[in-house]
């Protein structure tokens, strides 16, 4: 039986004394059924994620970086064929634990995730401040006062002001609702935060202020986030590296300073070049033709149908390649 | 009543050239009522007057609640104006006349901004583009020829391919151009498009916009289009109506919003917009406070002073600024302008 926590500052963990990365995913496999076939939405992901950094998780709409977060996070539908491979937060195999220890000492303790469209599914009977402080009261076996300045404090941290714990869903503008949930992602205080497009469905002014607050956290209270969007311009805004998924795998794994510049992969040269900018006049492309499908994706080079610079060794499957810092899957770079 | 805003002296001298021409339109829609009370109305709409040439394409930014969809829905048809005047193609429109709103509808074609939920899943791709021909009564032999061509447009071909398609089998960028020969093919007039492309991912947000740009140009088209994401204003039209809180704040070219914002409310917008680079890690934007006041009691003067870091107590919370016309061809409501000329800059 664990601990009770009994205090607030008491829940504030020192980090483990390990120096092995924050998370390491290994070869993770994730197949879902589906009536036409087996959809391969993730496949054989390998990545490290060191700790005090934040990563980008950026791809086209159905290149599985939704099913990634998810399988880290061992919230998976019914329909799942195949889940193997090894993740590993600070050495503990997470897919070794049972369901109700991952549930009891993981879930939303050590990984918490703000969902896709997540400000919409608040319980709009149930005030704010309660749906909040939840994870609390459920798991920590906090007294309601403690669970409840807790929230207060993260509301506070999140730049909303403590009076609206009391309100309702509605009362709160698109913005707010938001902070709410980056609130309830916060209070357990985790060790990695999952942010699955946390500002796609907000304005221009909105999204800008939410990542202000985002940045401030990730300064002052040390958060490692992994932020999952097809917005690449918003992702350059949170992002010490990049992970760049194309059709359930990874094709590209890189810092920041050189990802945004200039990526390596064709297919990140491309999606690059498609963003379009504001400040610096470019003509966008687009990439033609389209992402194939997962259930029956072609062997060798996924991109290989699409891409420019194909030759004949991309009927073959290239592995991921190390060049200086950064992976690449691409035979170009098979020499370095 | 107060007076109309902006002096409609901009295009006068190629008056035949308007397409559309919008006056003080104003659209209120009314809260509760009992009796003869009512708890107010929602002015979604107060007070936009703009001219729209044959040809040309403007895009209205705003953020979500400034009323740009209102505006959008009200030269479609589908909204009553409860005041002011919509000139279309020189016709004055009677939004009480059935005729009148039907003519409407079928010179101005919509591009809905999520092309999945605008297509019905149980109607094949011929079904779909068929359904306004049906409706507006174009004779059946014209039907096919007319189909194939619209499909052609927009490049999905081989059009045998696609007829017998249902939606849920195309790509999001596929149904995205379905939806654009959709509107094409009764022949409009004018083109309104809802973020046509905030649905879609960044590889074929580009190829959409340059498709609807290639049409308008080979159509001599006029086009509307409605968007928050600035960065992709520059490749589609030529001038940009920022909104805010159911008025048009800056009306001007493209480049010029991009180099010279003059309103604070569009500084702010283009401020907090990122380009992909590294360094915006580092980087805390300047994001005015607050939030888009109720258009249920908008504060008095100018709308955007409560967040406006240049307020002029005394000015901008009692009267509502005019447009001034710092630059040619570049309208700006704010008191900052008031000289006529540009401020020295800050």
């Amino acid at each position: 039986m664990k601990q009770r926590a009994n205090t607030a500052t008491e829940m504030r963990r020192t980090p483990p004394a390990t120096d092995g990365p924050l998370l390491r995913v290994e070869d993770l496999f994730l197949y879902f059924h589906a009536t036409a076939g087996i959809v391969r939405a993730v496949e054989d992901v390998t990545f490290e994620l060191q700790r005090g950094r934040s990563m980008a998780i950026v791809g086209e709409s159905g290149c599985g970086k939704t099913s990634l977060a998810r399988a880290i996070l061992r919230l998976l539908p019914r329909n799942v064929h195949t889940y193997k491979g090894r993740v590993l937060l600070n050495g503990l195999d997470l897919m070794k634990l049972s369901e109700e220890r991952f549930r009891r000492q993981i879930r939303w303790r050590e990984i918490s995730m703000v969902a896709q469209a997540a400000m919409n599914s608040l319980n709009p009977v149930v005030r704010v401040g309660h749906q909040v402080a939840e994870p609390l009261l459920l798991d920590h076996n906090m007294t309601k006062r403690q669970a409840f300045d807790r929230a207060a404090e993260v509301f506070r941290i999140v730049g909303i002001a403590s009076d609206f714990l009391q309100r309702y869903p509605f009362e709160l503008s698109g913005g707010m609702r938001q902070r709410a949930i980056i609130a309830m992602a916060l209070i357990t205080n985790p060790s990695l935060i999952i942010l699955d497009e946390p500002t796609s469905a907000l304005d221009v002014l909105t999204q800008a202020s939410i990542m202000n607050t985002l940045k401030g956290l990730k300064k002052d209270l040390s958060l490692n986030f992994m932020l999952i969007t097809h917005d690449i311009a918003t992702s350059s805004e949170l992002a010490d590296e990049v992970l760049c998924m194309y059709a359930g795998q990874v094709v590209e794994h890189s810092k920041a300073q050189r990802f945004y510049p200039s990526p390596l992969h064709p297919y990140a040269q491309k999606l690059m070049a498609s963003v379009p900018t504001l400040r610096v006049e470019k003509k966008p492309e687009f990439i033609t033709g389209q992402p194939p499908s997962l259930l029956n994706p072609p062997t060798g080079c996924r991109f290989a149908a699409r891409c420019e610079k194909r030759f004949e060794r991309c009927e073959e499957e290239p592995p991921l390649f190390r060049v200086g810092e950064e992976s690449v899957k691409c035979w170009l770079y098979e020499k370095g | 009543m107060k007076q109309e805003t902006l002096s409609p002296v901009k295009y006068r001298e190629t008056e035949d050239k308007t397409l559309l021409s919008v006056r003080d339109l104003r659209v209120w829609f009314e809260l509760k009522r009992w009796g003869f009370l009512h708890a107010g109305f929602v002015r979604a709409v107060d007070g936009i007057s703009f001219d729209l040439q044959k040809g040309q394409a403007i895009t209205i930014v705003g953020e979500s609640g400034s009323g740009k969809t209102t505006l959008l829905r009200t030269i479609l048809g589908l909204a009553v104006p409860t005041g002011g005047e919509i000139i279309f193609g020189g016709r004055k429109l009677d939004f009480t006349k059935d005729s009148d709103v039907t003519w409407l509808r079928w010179q101005v074609g919509f591009v809905q901004q999520d092309p999945y939920g605008a297509l019905a899943p149980f109607m094949t791709v011929y079904r779909i583009l068929r359904e306004p021909l049906i409706i507006n009564k174009v004779k059946r032999g014209e039907h096919m020829p007319r189909i194939r061509e619209a499909l052609e447009e927009v490049r999905l071909t081989p059009v045998e391919d696609f007829l017998n398609k249902y939606p849920h089998m195309l790509s999001g960028g596929q149904q995205q151009r379905l939806v654009v020969a959709r509107a094409l093919i009764l022949r409009p007039m004018l083109i309104v498009a809802d973020e046509p492309v905030s649905m879609l991912d960044a590889s074929v947000r580009v190829e959409i916009l340059e498709l609807m740009r290639k049409i308008q140009r080979d159509y001599d088209l006029s086009v509307i289009y409605i968007t928050h994401d600035l960065s992709s204003v520059r490749y589609f039209s030529e001038r940009v109506f920022v909104m805010y809180a159911a008025k048009l704040v800056e009306m001007t070219e493209v480049n010029e919003v991009i180099s010279n914002p003059l309103h604070p409310y569009t500084q702010a917008l283009l401020h907090s917009i990122p380009d992909p680079e590294p360094e915006n890690l580092t980087q805390i934007r300047d994001v005015p406070a607050g939030e888009p006041p109720s258009l249920v009691h908008p504060p008095p003067g100018c709308r955007f002073h409560p967040r406006c870091p240049h307020i002029m107590t005394g000015l901008c919370d009692t009267e509502e600024p005019p447009a001034f016309e710092p630059c040619p061809g570049h309208l700006v409501e704010c008191w900052l302008y008031k000289d006529g000329g540009l401020p020295e800059k800050r």
